[in-house]
């Protein structure tokens, strides 16, 4: 992203909207700048604030005018008064940090908006876990912190040591360059994203030892980390297996997404493939 | 959607926030789920959402491309709900957000019986999510649950502006707009209605809450007195 210095009128409205604080207004050229190597290509600027197409000259004369009578000059807060903000050709290893920050721009790997995969949201459909797993999302950079992949490298190359498998269609896991040590490729180490998630799954009784892990490394990586716990409640809809583990861990468990079991397989090549085989083959 | 997931609050916090989102799964059911889809997002309509999104398209508070300089004074900040359902054009998640688990358990029971053969999920807190599943009688079949933030959290602001960016899990509320919007409340400067849609236009998928973020605000505002 860039912002054109013959538009910017340095009112200051997209330093706050900059979800990473990475636009400031240059006193040397009195024009809103963006730090680059802070910007993580998110395009919060760009899609979040409206756009105004006012003459810059003309703003920028009101606005010294107002300045000198000491009156406060407030445009509204989510405009752009004079469309400023233009996307840059991203390229390698760029790119990669708007895969991972514009929840607009869906990964390849996974086709999906956003940074994760369907985890457990479709799981009443496709049985990634079940009872006796649990599947994890370790989320590193959020929210407002952001991180580097050499702190998300230190988090998959522990994890790998001790065994763990890593999600094959997770937008990370497809940029390690060896998966069964967790090592990312060389190239994107120093490059800064919103946030990215590692995604594994494991047996039940593993959740202590990974909870561990994890909290072993966030001590030494420079960014916040949040934990999801994905687990297959049994027939009653209850779940007493993995929450007493994590309560044990001294969590206090507040939130949850909870799938409630509607999802179906429709699509008329797996129907016919389930009418012929017997059922709960296709999941 | 772990954008959901995270939000940050004590369980009662979240008695005004109940995302209902429908999501597909690629290679199962995700062919013609287009019209389901849509289908979701117009059922949700009589229920009175408080918001509505798609991942795609952005929720109903949306922001202008081309903004006439009269909106300073006169800006529509009418949420557009009929735009969102109608405005869907390719399978994404989508979502519907309540403030009261009236209305979702409703809404709920709708869709369980409209058959859609998408996984519906439900975030809020577990205990919510729990009574949801009770009124409308199906039992929960699978369940992620949040253990919070954990690691350089000094990195973090103030709980009440981390309430109100974390209602954007992609991070597009920024926590620097979230604090001007409670300084602006503080000051009088804006209402906390007009503080609330202008965050709720950066929420780029819809599941920003304003009925949560005006009680985050007015409550910013009183404890003041």
């Amino acid at each position: 992203m860039r912002i054109n210095p013959d538009k910017c009128v340095a009112c200051g409205n997209c330093t706050y909207v900059c979800p990473m604080g990475a636009i400031y207004i240059d006193p040397a050229i009195k024009r809103a700048t963006i730090d680059r190597d802070e910007c993580v290509e998110c395009y919060a600027c760009f899609n979040g604030l409206s756009k105004e197409s006012l003459n810059p000259t003309m703003v920028r004369t009101i606005r010294k005018l107002f300045q000198m009578m000491r009156v406060r000059f407030e445009p509204e807060p989510d405009v752009c008064p004079t469309s400023a903000f233009e996307p840059d050709k991203l390229e390698w290893p760029r790119v990669v940090r708007r895969a991972f920050s514009d929840p607009r721009v869906p990964h390849e790997s996974t086709g999906i908006e956003g940074r994760g995969t369907e985890e457990v949201k479709t799981n009443d459909v496709s049985g990634r876990v079940k009872e006796g797993e649990v599947g994890f999302t370790i989320e590193f950079g959020r929210p407002g912190v952001g991180a580097r992949f050499h702190e998300i490298e230190r988090m998959s190359m522990r994890l790998a040591k001790i065994g763990v498998d890593f999600e094959k269609k997770n937008p990370v896991t497809t940029l390690m360059s060896d998966i069964p040590s967790g090592k990312i490729r060389e190239d994107i180490l120093n490059e800064k994203v919103m946030s990215a998630i590692l995604e594994l799954k494991t047996t039940v009784d593993r959740t202590e030892e990974i909870v561990r892990v994890v909290k072993e490394v966030e001590r030494e990586i420079d960014t916040v980390v949040v934990l999801g716990v994905g687990v297959r409640c049994d027939s009653n809809g209850d779940e007493k297996v993995v929450a007493p583990i994590l309560e044990k861990l001294g969590y206090e468990l507040h939130r949850a997404k909870t799938n409630i079991g509607l999802g179906k397989i429709t699509n008329p090549d797996l129907v016919q493939v389930q009418t012929q085989e017997p059922a709960g083959a296709a999941t | 959607m772990t954008n959901t997931l995270h939000r940050f609050g004590p369980s009662p916090s979240f008695n005004d926030d109940y995302i209902v989102f429908a999501i597909c799964c690629r290679g199962k059911n995700e062919k013609d789920a287009l019209p389901r889809l849509k289908k979701f997002l117009h059922m949700a309509i009589p229920f009175q959402p408080v918001n509505l999104g798609d991942a795609r398209n952005g929720g109903c508070l949306r922001p202008s491309k081309e903004l006439s300089p009269l909106n300073h004074w006169n800006r529509d900040m009418t949420p557009d709900l009929e735009r969102v359902a109608n405005g869907l054009d390719a399978p994404t998640t989508v979502a519907a957000v309540f403030d009261n688990r009236k209305a979702a358990v409703a809404f709920i029971k709708s869709v369980k019986e409209a058959d859609l053969g998408l996984s519906i999920n439900v975030s809020t807190s577990i205990d919510n999510a729990e009574a949801c599943c009770d009124e409308v009688g199906i039992p929960r079949h699978s369940v992620g649950y949040s253990l919070g933030f954990e690691g350089k959290t000094e990195k973090l602001p103030n709980t009440q502006t981390l309430t109100l960016s974390t209602m954007c899990g992609h991070g597009m509320v920024s926590h620097s707009l979230a604090k001007k919007m409670i300084d602006w409340v503080k000051e009088g400067r804006r209402t906390p209605e007009q503080a609330v849609t202008y965050m709720a236009r950066f929420c780029s998928c819809g599941v920003f809450n304003p009925a949560r973020a005006r009680r985050v605000l007015e409550d910013a505002r009183h404890s003041m007195k």
